[in-house]
């Protein structure tokens, strides 16, 4: 059974519209200070997150990445827990503990979003291996940029999935540029090579169609759970906004203004077959009513206790000794 | 009466662990041969889809453990060289360590890290013979060094048990050691010191196979001075509690840590005693040097680590 809310074209152009609408509105709560730190926006990208989950069933899982609300709210995250957990706040998915680069929702198989670029990769490896030892049909899609294509530990990874035959889909986001680095300048070879070379069927899909992703991801999805073994997907799209917030004070010019505009062009939410529909403008008007019942939910969950600050540092329990003078 | 070998105990809290609890797995490279002795047999007794060889990946399957951590498994990683745990210091200090914290007590990982023959194993220099037990006490891992056979098992059984990560080392120093065993073998909790040989005038705390130089200098010293030995096991959480209690006895330490000097373990102890104890004298530590890379010549290499001629020089000095 696939994820309930992504099942047609209008529930998967609604979780396109959550995740922009959302990545909006965070991105005026840091402009305006009540997110503190920052956020590295999803927005340009939704139709990865969306046609990935859509392949994917509830008891799946996924590991995301430093950009990774969308993916987070793809799978089924309640957005006010999210915008909570942005705040720092005691309704946050993760109890205001991890903010926007450690959101997590392990009961919706989200094992975190990650601050380590790469890093998700071989814990996907592993959740999905002893998912199988454990004799369950559980599928782990692993979310990452193409930054993460130069890091050892990706490389190692596919080479286990491979060996081990785990149901990972490799989720390659190929948005152009780690940070300010063009990939066409950083990555030798290509995505897919890297993931031949190791055995894994590879494909690259465009990244701006939703429906084009949730093909290619289905048939992923499908190859995992029959047994046959990892599958690499490299979505070609594009990041909208900047590398992360804090980019916009500096006026960076390492994408030009028309390259930016040209693939504004191919949005995601306009391409959408339900896109200019008048079913769309309901969906939008629900979303901006979804959200702002988000956000109120968010800016009325309580603070946390700065006493309770080691709290979950370990799970068995232990306190640590504190770092005040005896 | 069993006279059991350390790197049998290990091998045998293994066994019992994968025998007890389906959850439990071994990663490793080369625990299929049982190359370094801690999973000999294991393989052919529990089957390598739980006892897993696994490629020279160290950074993938150290992770790779950690997400079978997250769905339920208690994965033990063997590394057989000290120096491979710089290598994973992301996935066990960055990844591990910080998955329950960071997801607001969502996740757990048991996860424990093995290195059957840490320190040095005379003539491996400069890249195999690393004791970096005090960078993982430092970013809160727990941290295990057993001495003994009895405790080699027992910790080594809490560890898996244990619901957060684990690194235990095994000094190569230690690996020979054999115990006649009368009793039945069981878990040590983490966290308690041992006192192996009480005394009144001086506390020695010994790391690892460290434990057994300090047993044969006390002896050594017995008529002039009586020397109480502490063994913390668990290098964190430190057992602090014991350490204040026996300075209480004695008012003297040394410390004894074939660690480097410099924000080494040896430091943290005397940093405690210095907070919570009044002390006669000024205490001594006999350590590694600073920042050491252990040379390949065999004199090098033993010139470089804590030796009983120095322990003894330290135990003369706080007595002063």
């Amino acid at each position: 059974m696939s994820l309930p809310h992504l099942a047609d074209p209008a529930g998967r152009y609604r979780t396109m519209r959550l995740i922009r609408s959302f990545e909006e509105l965070a991105l005026e709560w840091v402009r305006s200070g009540l997110v503190v730190g920052g956020t590295h926006p999803y927005s340009g990208q939704e139709a990865v997150a969306v046609g990935v989950c859509a392949a994917l069933d509830p008891a799946d899982q996924l590991t995301s990445t430093h950009r990774g609300h969308g993916h987070v709210l793809a799978k089924g995250a309640d957005p006010g827990r999210l915008l909570a957990e942005l705040l720092g706040r005691v309704g946050g998915l993760n109890g205001g503990r991890g903010g926007s680069m450690h959101a997590a929702d392990f009961s919706l198989g989200i094992l975190g979003a990650n601050g380590i670029v790469g890093a998700g990769a071989p814990i996907a490896v592993g959740a999905a291996w002893a998912a199988r030892r454990r004799g369950e049909p559980t599928v782990v899609a692993s979310f990452f940029g193409d930054g993460a294509l130069n890091q050892g530990v990706l490389l190692e990874s596919l080479n286990l999935a491979s060996i081990w035959r785990a149901p990972v889909v490799f989720v390659c986001e190929n948005n152009g540029y780690a940070t300010t680095l063009p990939a066409a300048s950083a990555v030798g070879g290509s995505a897919c090579g890297r993931a031949a070379a190791f055995g894994i069927p590879a494909e690259t899909v465009d990244g701006m169609d939703v429906e084009a992703v949730r093909a290619a991801a289905e048939r992923a999805v499908r190859r995992a759970r029959s047994g046959g073994g990892p599958s690499f997907l490299e979505c070609l799209t594009y990041r909208f906004e900047a590398h992360h917030t804090m980019e916009r004070r500096f006026r960076l010019t390492y994408r030009t203004a028309e390259e930016v505009a040209s693939w504004r062009e191919r949005d995601p939410l306009a391409s959408s077959p339900v896109a200019g529909l008048p079913e769309a403008a309901a969906i939008d008007r629900e979303v901006v009513e979804l959200l702002s019942t988000a956000a109120e939910f968010a800016l009325t969950s309580a603070e946390p206790d700065p006493a309770t600050a080691t709290d979950h540092l370990y799970a068995s329990g232990l306190r640590p000794r504190s770092g005040a003078a005896l | 009466m069993t006279l059991l070998s350390y790197a049998k105990a290990m091998n045998r809290a293994l066994a019992d662990a994968l025998e007890a609890d389906p959850a439990v797995c071994v990663f490793g490279e080369d625990v299929g041969a049982g190359l370094a002795g801690l999973t000999l047999g294991l393989q052919q007794r529990f089957g390598a889809e739980r006892v897993v060889d696994v490629p020279l990946s160290e950074q993938a399957f150290t992770s790779a453990g950690i997400g079978a951590a997250l769905n339920g498994m208690r994965p033990v990683v063997e590394l057989q060289i000290p120096s491979l745990l710089f290598l994973v210091f992301e996935q066990l200090a960055n990844q591990a360590h910080k998955f329950s914290l960071m997801t607001g007590g969502q996740a757990r990982v048991p996860l424990t890290v093995v290195v059957p023959g840490s320190g040095s194993r005379s003539g491996w220099a400069g890249q195999h013979s690393d004791h970096p037990y005090g960078l993982f006490a430092h970013v809160g891992i727990k941290t295990l060094a057993p001495a003994t056979p009895t405790d080699a098992y027992g910790l080594l059984s809490s560890a898996v048990r244990d619901d957060d990560p684990v690194v235990l080392f095994a000094p190569a120093g230690a690996l020979g050691v054999r115990e006649d065993v009368t009793a039945p073998l069981v878990p040590v909790p983490i966290g308690e010191a041992r006192i192996h040989r009480p005394g009144s005038d001086v506390t020695v705390v010994a790391v690892g196979h460290l434990v057994h130089q300090a047993l044969a200098v006390a002896e050594e010293l017995a008529d002039e001075v009586s020397v109480e030995v502490l063994d913390p096991r668990t290098l964190y959480p430190l057992d602090r509690s014991a350490l204040v209690e026996s300075l209480g006895r004695t008012g003297r330490l040394v410390v004894v840590d074939d660690s480097n000097r410099f924000a080494g373990f040896a430091a943290e102890v005397l940093a405690v005693a210095a907070e919570e104890c009044r002390l006669l004298a000024p205490p001594r530590r006999v350590t590694r040097p600073d920042g050491a890379v252990l040379p390949f010549a065999r004199a090098l290499d033993r010139a470089l680590q804590p030796g009983p001629e120095q322990l003894r020089d330290a135990v003369r000095a706080v007595l002063k």
